[in-house]
This record gives structure tokens, sequence and C-alpha cells, in this order.
């Protein structure tokens, strides 16, 4: 399929899904609603799992062309674990935290993680050059934080339900809000990785190669990994953890469209977005009234394709 | 006629008393006594039960599972994945929810008037009542406390001298995990006159070296049947005289819901911990 192709599919794809998520809800499939429920509630919940989404979708495709790894995801660089740090030091102090952090409130707090511990990995691996060092540096914030998160978690228990339903993916909360904040997020992070996309181009071939060929890696790399921590902070603090959308959307736009980086950043976040939308409008209607967490169905639409990938290419 | 119908309208609406009661989070609901109410805690449903306006619910969290009639309430989900479209379209009056719900805020800007409450304490269940009557606009919470506050020394009184001051270990989840002095159950049994091996100082529900345990030594050991899986096994606790002598209290589920749930069935909840420790202290 040619990346053009992939586009014209994509883009009524999601549009059409849009519509879906209008209609699906707690009282099965109908467009009979009161406005409320319809424009304040399923709209706003649609096109914010949709740019959850594609958020994930962009910053695995990041991470993966970083790193030059397939198995790269979005909560990689101590991301995952300083989002949840946020929220359990959020939980814990409040009451005793200053006035300014409780005000931000668990979504804030966990943007404020998410940012903190990729800030945290840079220093450790004193900047973005070196992406073996910045991977184990990612791999040690995660592993120290997410101990001090389970500290705080042994000293007051009570946090810890609260704590874990934030983390476990979920899209049930989004409103018009959380929308607009997402959407500059997207804007912000797909317009600064579109613009650094030759750098992961130059990078596929090597490090020496990248040199030679006169690119300002440093910077490149900066302006990425920024794009990348602003992404997951994003998706991260208004939805919690999805499994598996940031990791396969760049795998599924690899194998129906190979293509070049600037080409596949735009692409995953499409497919992102549309995997997260199709997922959550699923998890409504397979148990309604009651929903499963959006989590739950990715993790299993997730696995069973990345199964179906591996036993195509195993020998 | 016609000029009067209004005037009729708006004097009905009055004979429903307006109120005005601030929440935990220091929300205010002003206006008429709600009719249609949303509870997303199990306690909170079983306090409006019990004040008589079990009538006025229209919806319940996944756990509200008494009194049975709870059960045929359309359910809205958990504590933490409510089921925002649903609970917008039973148009509720107010929503009954926990202050660390998440969902407060988001219903709160759709809005729908949300009321949080913290129901965690003895004390808790006090305020709760007090303050649900006054919400719902009910003379009769005031006497509920007081023949809730009597069915707990009724307990106290039903065991016999040998059972207080017995010492006591209540384990609420493998860890473990214990209920200390300033937790609801350990509030209770220390009405009924029980000493608990855990001192106030670690909090309501800290987490102990098992060791610990061995160390205090308890008479009698409270918890539910799903936690108490080789209890005996674990390493020296075979010479902790609860063990050795098989004195050990344990709750089925819905004894359990009794038990944790700072509410109505607080007098149950004492009379429960009460009979067991009688029957342990022989």
């Amino acid at each position: 399929m040619k990346p053009r192709t992939l586009l014209a599919v994509l883009l009524p794809g999601s549009a059409l899904l849009l519509l879906l998520g209008a209609a699906t809800g707690s009282t099965g499939f109908s467009l009979d609603l009161p406005s409320t429920i319809l424009w304040d509630i399923r709209l706003p919940r649609s096109a914010g799992a949709w740019l959850v989404g594609a958020l994930l979708g962009l910053a695995g495709a990041i991470a993966q062309g970083l790193f030059r790894n397939p198995l790269a995801d979005p909560y990689l660089l101590g991301s995952a674990s300083g989002a949840s740090l946020g929220v359990a030091m959020t939980l814990s102090f409040i009451g005793i935290a200053p006035g300014w952090l409780q005000a931000l409130g668990l979504t804030g707090a966990a943007f404020i993680g998410t940012l903190a511990g990729v800030l945290a990995t840079l220093a450790l691996a004193r900047g973005a050059e070196q992406s073996l060092r910045l991977l184990l540096a990612g791999i040690v914030v995660g592993v120290v934080l997410t101990a001090v998160t389970q500290t705080l978690m042994t000293l007051s228990p009570e946090v810890m339900r609260t704590m874990t339903a934030f983390m476990l993916g979920n899209t049930n909360l989004l409103g018009w809000r959380s929308v607009a904040l997402l959407g500059c997020a997207l804007a912000l992070s797909l317009a600064t990785a579109l613009a650094a996309s030759r750098a992961l181009d130059a990078l596929s071939l090597g490090d020496a190669t990248a040199r030679s060929l006169g690119l300002n890696l440093p910077l490149l790399r900066a302006l990425l990994v920024g794009a990348f921590a602003l992404a997951t902070a994003a998706s991260v603090a208004q939805a919690g953890m999805i499994a598996f959308v940031g990791l396969v959307a760049p795998h599924l736009v690899r194998s129906l469209a190979p293509t070049t980086h600037g080409r596949l950043l735009l692409l995953s976040a499409l497919v992102g977005g549309a995997l997260l939308l199709g997922a959550d409008v699923l998890s409504r209607a397979l148990i309604a009234p009651q929903e499963l967490p959006v989590g739950i169905v990715t993790a299993l639409l997730g696995g069973c394709y990345l199964l179906v990938l591996m036993q195509r290419r195993s020998p | 006629m016609n000029k009067l119908l209004p005037l009729l309208l708006a004097l009905s609406t009055l004979g429903a008393h307006a109120v005005s009661v601030k929440d935990d989070a220091g929300r205010s609901y002003d206006g008429r006594a709600p009719q249609r109410v949303v509870s997303l805690l199990p306690s909170l449903t079983e306090s409006v039960c019990a004040l008589g306006a079990c009538k006025r619910l229209v919806g319940v969290d996944r756990y509200s599972n008494f009194p049975a009639s709870v059960k045929t309430l359309p359910s809205l989900g958990g504590l933490d994945d409510v089921n925002v479209e649903a609970v917008v379209a039973l148009k509720p009056d107010v929503v009954l929810a926990a202050p660390s719900s998440r969902v407060a805020e988001r219903l709160g800007a759709l809005g729908i008037p949300v009321f949080t409450m913290d129901a965690k304490s003895y004390t808790d269940v006090r305020r709760v009542l007090l303050k649900l009557g006054e919400l719902l606009d009910l003379p009769n919470a005031g006497k509920l406390w007081d023949d809730l506050e009597k069915g707990v020394a009724a307990a106290a009184q039903s065991m016999p001298a040998r059972a207080t001051g017995v010492t006591v270990y209540y384990e609420i989840a493998s860890g473990p995990y214990a209920a200390g002095p300033t937790s609801y159950m350990g509030e209770l049994l220390d009405r009924l006159g029980a000493r608990n091996i855990i001192p106030a100082t670690m909090g309501p529900f800290p987490k102990i070296s098992p060791e610990f345990v061995v160390r205090a030594d308890p008479r009698v050991i409270l918890i539910s049947e799903r936690e108490s899986v080789g209890l005996a096994q674990r390493p020296g606790w075979n010479h902790i005289e609860a063990i050795k002598r098989g004195n050990i209290c344990l709750f089925t589920p819905e004894q359990g819901d009794v038990l944790a749930r700072p509410g109505p069935r607080m007098p149950k909840a004492a009379q429960l911990m009460a009979d067991c420790l009688t029957l342990k202290s022989r």
C-alpha cells in the first residue's frame, strides 16, 4: 500500500469512528439522545480518545526511530514511573501539600511527573546524544522512581486504590477542556517531531553516517525527546497508561506502507488515534451498560496483533 | 384560574423545603431537597436507606448491595470507573460520592450537583448521617445516630468480663496490612474493650512486619475467610497464642461488608465482633 492510500483510508475512517463513538454508549447504539449526552459526554470523550491515541502513536514512532529499537514505546525514559510518582505524591501529601500543588490536581501532577521523569533521565544520560545511554538511564530512573512510589504506598496504603485507578487507562472522564489540552499538545509535538524527522532517517543509517551527513544531531535529538515527552505527558495525564497503542501503531504503518520517518510519524499518529478510538467504542459496547477500562481492550487487541505478527515472521 | 396556576405550582415546589448544606469539599448544595439521588459509595447508599429515603435512590455503584432493594437499581460502575453517561441520563438531583472520586469533578462540569462525603471512621458515620438528614430534609437523623450508639453500647455490654481487655490483631489483607486503632474496625474494637496490638501512631491501615504479630502474641485474630488461607503456616506464627488455641474469627464476604463499611450497620458490626470475642476468649 502507498502511504497516500493509507492516509486516504485513515482520514474518513477516523471520521466514521468518531460518528460511531457519538452513537455508542451505555444505552447501546443510537443517536436519539439528550444533547448533553451527545455534546458534552460522547463527543469530547471520542475526540479525546482519538487524540490520546494519536499522541501515543506519535510518541511510539519517535521512540522507535530514536532508539532504533522496534520494542520502544511511549512509557520509556522514566515517563510512566514519573507520572505514577507525581500522582502518588499528590495523593499522599494532600492536605499537607502547598496550595498550588493541590490546585494542579492529579492530571497536573501526572503531567509534571512525566516531564520530571524524562528530565531526570536526560540529566543522568548527560543529554540525548547517545541512544543506548539514554535507554539505560531511562531504565534506572524508572526503577528508582517506582521504588519511591512503592515506599509512599507502603507508608499510606489508603492511596493505593485511587492511584492504581488513575494509572489504569481510562477515557471515561475526558471533557472539552481535556480535548483542548490534548489538541494543543498534539499540534505542538507533531510539528516539532516532523521538523526534526530528517534526523530519524539519518539515524537509521547509524550514528556515524548521520553525523557525516552534516545534520545538527544534538539539537534534532533534543527536539525529538522534547516532542516525545510532551506527547507522553499529555496522554498519561489525561487518560492514564494505555497499553500497546504506542507500540503497535508504528508497526502497523511500517508493515502496511513502508515510508520515510516524516510520513511514518504522521501516519502513526493517525493509526494510533483510530486504534484507541476503535478500542474505546468497543469498551463501551462490550458489556454495556457497564464498561471495560479501555486499557484492557487495547492490551488484548495489541497482544493478539503482536502474536500474529510474530507467527508470520518466524522462520 | 389561569393566573392562579403558576402561583399554585410555585407553592407546591415550596412544599419541599429548600435546603442549604456544605459537603466535605466545601461545595454547597442549595435548593429543593433532592428527590432523585445517585449514590456512588456503598456506605452512603446504606445511610440513605437507613434514613428511610431508599425510594429516592435512582442509581448506585457496582458494590452497593445492601439493603437488597438497591440491587435492582441501575449499576453505574465502580468507585473509579463510573459510567458518566449513565449517571447523566438518570437526571439526578444530586450525586453522592467519596471525596477521592475523580468523577466528582467531571459531573460537576456537566452541571450535576455532586455532594462528597468521607465515611472512614466512627465519627464520620455521625457526620454523614446528620449531613444526609439535612440534605434530604429528613428529621430522623439525630435519633438514628442515637440508636446506633445504643446498639454499639449494647454489643459491648453483651460481652462477659473475661472478654474485655483481650489482645487482638485484625488483618485486612495479607501483606500483612493491619487495622490499627484509628481505623473504623479498630475504633469498634476499642469500644468493645479489646486491646489492639497495633499502636495508634502507626495509622489506620499500616503494612506491618509478620514478626511484629508474633512478638505481640495476640489472644484473638480477626480475618476474612478469603485472607485466612495459610495463616498458621506463616513462619513462626504457630507460636502465636491465637493460632495455638484456634482463636481465629473468620468472616464471610457479607460479614466483611458489614465490618468494613462505616455506616448504619455499625451495631451489627459491633455485635459480630463482640460475639466472636466472647466465643474465643473462653
